[in-house]
């Protein structure tokens, strides 16, 4: 055991030029929204940004209190000393489950989103809309058990994520194993929540953009996505504090542990989308191939970039350890992989929204640099409001000596 | 003229025995190996133990399952016996991912078994060599080249102080199983 004089009341400041830009962000974000509105023709397409991107935060926000859970249930020690991090992206979770929820409601009730299951006459046999696929599913398909399943899927989740981090703070006040003890039990059933309703979040926010069409594996597929690309937030957070000098107990084993779980969760991710195109392709069924054959058609480049950037990228360069261990790159890989994951969910969510239409231009980066904005400007305030550091946390020790 | 070939420092507690590697460290004794019945953490670190380069070995078994395979399906499927499957392509890519990527695996576990074998010579039905027995029990050897160091009397001591319980003179290298 080696004697570490590290600050434990260390507390990050969230000022200066973080601060500066991520609200020149929001505005950008806030200008896109507005130039979305300003003309009819480009209502969908901003809808469908907006959707993405507040879909993306919340996944972000919402694994992070699922990284917070898969550690207390393994009883990890390693993680003890960055968990304020991912705390602090739980933290912002109900913001992102508010945002979220706005956009759907206000997209089934201006008929911008979901318009394919939710518009007149679908469900009525005697109008001429009537669509037999979707009458059949709208026992599950119907807007105010759509609003009702979002509402509590996000609730539970945002209310598990506050009562972590609100164990985390009495640990800090307290001490003892009372709060860990808490922590583990409340880990296990949130753990158990979040698996079986997941794919259905994922299923009803984007799968059902396009409603004729489904796949069982969708669920896992979308929860592969959110949970790589929130692993990579986490490192982006720590390695750039600690370029600016916080954190100095994170060490290279921390951030190569961090790399291997990004490395190993994105071969998970392209072995749930193999898993889902496979069976697509080999069976060529006309009603299941509509889905990559639109992708195909209009989509050729994004579907390519996708498997580039989220497959190729990070397997090729963190294969090797000593990639893992630098914090250059792994810097560079995690912000690949998060770009990667915008593109992911682009080929997921166009395609049913503005299909043929759609385009790459200032509403997309500028709503994508918005809830970057949002995102930064949230998780550092609430990073800065704890110290950054557990320093009752039971395993804390083992983590400040963490050696690969 | 002695015989001896090695000195082993036979330890019951690692931490002594990693304070004995100190010691003789400290005293510019070239230590040849060190016997453990169990992982000690930070223990290649001190010896300086070159990093396994295990891990290069299995990318490149890893890519010849996958070449394999690849050529072989091709060879099958595409130019020796072409069938007409779904009117697909006859070198369809993604239906052969799956079994490309067993063979990858199925090339690097046996390649990485079979280099692990050359590397440490234990081939089945080979009996092991070992230096002292106990180290693949209770002990924690270490073993100093006795020819390389004359200085027996002084390694005996520092052995002895760091904590040794008994310090062997080896005529042989390898005391088998045999």
């Amino acid at each position: 055991m080696g004697t570490h004089n590290y600050n434990l009341t260390e507390q990050f400041e969230f000022t200066g030029k973080a601060k500066t830009l991520s609200i020149i962000a929001i505005v950008v974000g806030i200008a896109a929204i507005g130039y979305g509105f300003s003309a009819e023709a480009l209502h969908e397409r901003t809808f469908a940004n907006l959707l993405l991107m507040a879909y993306y935060f919340a996944c972000v926000c919402m694994s992070g209190a699922f990284f917070l859970a898969v550690q207390f249930v393994a009883q990890a020690g390693w993680s003890a000393s960055i968990l304020r991090v991912p705390q602090a992206m739980a933290k912002v979770l109900p913001i992102a489950v508010v945002i979220l929820i706005v956009v759907m409601g206000l997209g089934l009730y201006t008929h911008n989103l979901y318009h394919h299951w939710h518009a007149d006459g679908l469900t009525d046999p005697s109008s001429p809309n009537y669509d037999k696929l979707i009458d059949g599913k709208s026992a599950f398909l119907n807007v105010p058990f759509f609003m009702a399943r979002q509402v509590i899927f996000l609730g539970v989740y945002s209310i598990f994520a506050l009562l972590l981090a609100k164990l985390s703070n009495n640990e800090d006040l307290h001490g003892g194993l009372n709060s860990y003890r808490k922590s583990f039990k409340y880990s296990c059933i949130f753990l158990v929540i979040y698996g079986f309703t997941t794919p259905i979040f994922a299923f009803d926010t984007v799968m059902s953009l396009e409603a004729h069409w489904f796949s069982t594996m969708f669920g896992w597929y979308n929860f592969a996505a959110m949970w790589v690309s929130s692993l990579a937030t986490i490192a982006i957070i720590i390695i750039l504090l600690r370029k600016s000098g916080y954190m100095s107990w994170v060490n290279n084993s921390h951030l190569h542990n961090l790399g291997q779980f990004i490395f190993g969760f994105s071969i998970f991710w392209t072995y749930v989308w193999f898993a889902q195109f496979l069976l697509i392709y080999y069976a060529n069924m006309p009603e299941e191939t509509v889905y990559f054959y639109i992708r195909f058609e209009h989509y050729e480049f994004w579907f390519y970039l996708n498997l580039i950037l989220n497959f190729l990228a990070p397997v090729l360069l963190l294969m090797d350890r000593d990639n893992k261990r630098q914090e250059n790159t792994l810097l560079a890989v995690s912000i690949v992989v998060l770009i990667g994951h915008w593109v992911d969910y682009y080929q997921m969510i166009m395609p049913g929204t503005v299909a043929e239409h759609h385009a790459f231009g200032f509403i997309e980066i500028g709503i994508a640099l918005g809830f970057v904005g949002l995102f930064t400007f949230t998780v550092l305030s609430s990073l800065s409001k704890k110290p950054l550091i557990a320093k009752n946390h039971p395993f804390l020790q083992e983590s400040l000596n963490h050696h690969l | 003229m002695n015989n001896i070939k090695y000195i082993l420092g036979s330890f019951g507690d690692p931490d002594e025995m990693m304070h004995g590697i100190d010691k003789l460290q400290e005293n510019n004794i070239k230590i040849h190996d060190v016997y453990t019945p169990m992982p000690i953490h930070g223990i290649e670190a001190k010896l300086g133990v070159k990093r396994s380069r295990l891990d290069i070995a299995a990318f490149f078994f890893g890519i010849t399952g996958t070449c394999t395979m690849l050529s072989f399906v091709y060879f099958a499927a595409a130019y020796d016996w072409p069938i007409n499957i779904g009117g697909k392509p006859h070198f369809a890519l993604p239906d052969f991912i799956p079994i490309t990527f067993e063979l990858t695996i199925l090339f690097c576990a046996f390649g990485l078994v079979g280099s692990y074998y050359a590397s440490t010579h234990l081939f089945p039905g080979r009996a092991p060599r070992v230096m002292d027995l106990r180290a693949t029990n209770d002990r924690f050897i270490i073993a100093i080249d006795a020819k390389e160091n004359a200085e027996h009397s002084k390694i005996d001591d520092l052995l002895k102080e760091a904590g040794a319980l008994e310090v062997k003179y080896n005529e042989r290298k390898y005391v088998s199983y045999e």
